[in-house]
């Protein structure tokens, strides 16, 4: 569904992405994981065309991104900072967002509104709002339009332990329908049950990516936290190894 | 477009200080035309004192209102929205909102007081010049990624078009004043959208007969329908140049 080809891209000094090649299909729940800074936004933002890529291409669904914006009424996105124009109040946005993309009442998926109880909050000034509701209002407006991919970065980050359950339930729900999802995320036990497949970045090269059941039998771990942390720690071991003997 | 347009619009509107800028040049216009006698001198001095301020503020206004609304933008490219269509509806909401506070300012008073071509002229050159410094606010503020930066060089803009340009201009002049300058100096003038609308308008009064030889050449030029299309043409140059290097620009920008 997202066919991602030798992608680049360099901020300055920084090469934040490095010949990344991968393909997403549909009813996939992929997450991706790496250290901070490793490139997983610089990613997620290139395949919602806000970074532009200096060589590579990315296809949606067979169709190049760069060729027509279209492609992004089948995204909905939920930012890691979501920022809003501060003087409008919540309803507006969720009005001005609606009446942006045309959808008509019908298709529309307001279980997250509702369960947040943004309802009852639409009247309240966007920067009045918390770092929490905030969250809430960007995940409501990535669900609402029932689109076929959903990319969420770091979505349970400042959430309380119940907003984020109704979230993680909500994600669930969404992937049996056998949509896409690509995720970013920290805290890796938080979305063990959701995932299906690891990307795994570091230093803006894809280190691998594999089903969740591939990694559990590489590794020889259960658990996805324990996984990942095996993997990172053999990195760093084999850096320690040529900085001692750089050093020797 | 309008969509965006309108939630831009929307937006400024809240915030009043177009309405500031409205009662501002109307008081300003108003109280000129009723302390001159003659109101083709009051004519003059709203002239020059339009020809500072209208670039100022559609400079500076511009400028903060693109690094205000920089989160708007940010979400209408998360949307089934491309990058042209987001930079114009800034364009269009803020250019009109400008225009219309210009209008409404200094139409009233000019529609009371002095209704012929020369007012006329002003409106139209007071509404060509928001297009053109608008655009070149636009594309300063693309251009740099700091807020303070983008708005110094707003600044430093205008005072190149309002005051600096006149004074290389007769510096030109000066260094020069052996030879006959006067054609070079019609196409310096346009160079420099103040400049000409200056020249535009001061050719539609009659004191033109006053600059002595100079002003019968820009006369015969300007005065003409050549010289009208002319100032037309490189003012639309003005207005459309910057704005498309801007949404160029802007469609290559990471955010």
């Amino acid at each position: 569904m997202i066919h991602v080809e030798h992608l680049n891209k360099r901020f300055k000094k920084l090469q934040a992405l490095c010949n990344i090649n991968v393909q997403f299909q549909k009813g996939q729940a992929i997450s991706l994981i790496g250290p901070n800074g490793s490139g997983k936004t610089t990613l997620i933002k290139s395949i919602l065309g806000l970074v532009k890529p200096d060589t590579g291409t990315i296809l949606f669904n067979g169709v190049s991104i760069a060729a027509d914006v279209s492609y992004r009424n089948n995204i909905g996105y939920m930012p890691q900072i979501g920022r809003y124009p501060e003087n409008m109040k919540i309803g507006q946005v969720f009005d001005m967002i609606k009446s942006i993309r045309k959808a008509d009442q019908k298709g529309l998926d307001e279980e997250l509104y509702y369960k947040f109880k943004l309802d009852t909050l639409s009247d309240k000034n966007m920067r009045s709002l918390s770092g929490g509701t905030r969250q809430k209002v960007s995940a409501a407006l990535a669900f609402l339009f029932n689109a076929d991919v959903l990319i969420l970065d770091e979505p349970t980050a400042g959430l309380d332990s119940l907003a984020s359950e109704v979230l993680k339930e909500k994600i669930l729900q969404e992937k049996a329908k056998g949509k896409l999802i690509l995720l970013t995320t920290h805290i890796l036990s938080d979305l063990e049950d959701v995932t299906t497949h690891i990307m795994y970045l570091q230093d803006g090269s894809m280190q691998f990516f594999k089903s969740l059941s591939e990694l559990q039998q590489d590794t020889g771990e259960e658990r996805l936290s324990k996984a990942i942390a095996y993997l990172m720690k053999n990195e760093l071991k084999k850096k320690e190894v040529a900085y001692l003997k750089i050093a020797n | 477009m309008l969509k965006i347009s309108k939630y831009v619009l929307y937006d400024i509107l809240r915030n009043k200080v177009m309405l500031f800028y409205s009662v501002f040049l109307l008081i300003l216009s108003l109280s000129l035309f009723q302390m001159e006698e003659n109101s083709g001198k009051a004519i003059l001095s709203l002239m020059n004192i339009i020809l500072i301020v209208v670039p100022l503020i559609s400079m500076i206004f511009s400028t903060i209102h693109w690094y205000n609304s920089y989160e708007f933008i940010e979400l209408m490219l998360t949307q089934p929205v491309s990058r042209k269509k987001v930079i114009l509806s800034e364009y269009i909401g803020i250019s009109s909102s400008l225009i219309t506070a210009f209008l409404v300012g200094v139409g009233i008073s000019i529609c009371i007081f002095h209704f012929d071509s020369t007012g006329i002229a002003m409106l139209l050159i007071g509404c060509l010049l928001t297009l053109a410094f608008t655009s070149i606010a636009f594309l300063a503020s693309v251009k740099s990624k700091d807020k303070s930066r983008g708005i110094g060089a707003a600044l430093l803009l205008w005072f190149y078009f309002a005051l600096i340009y006149d004074g290389l201009i007769l510096l030109v002049l000066f260094t020069f004043s052996d030879y006959p300058l006067e054609k070079i100096i019609l196409f310096l003038s346009s160079f420099n959208p103040v400049d000409l609308g200056r020249i535009f308008i001061m050719l539609q009064l009659d004191i033109s007969a006053l600059m002595g030889y100079t002003g019968a050449v820009y006369k015969d030029f300007f005065g003409s329908s050549i010289g009208l299309f002319f100032t037309l043409g490189i003012m639309l140059l003005w207005i459309v140049t910057p704005l498309f290097l801007a949404v160029r620009s802007f469609g290559r920008k990471d955010l």
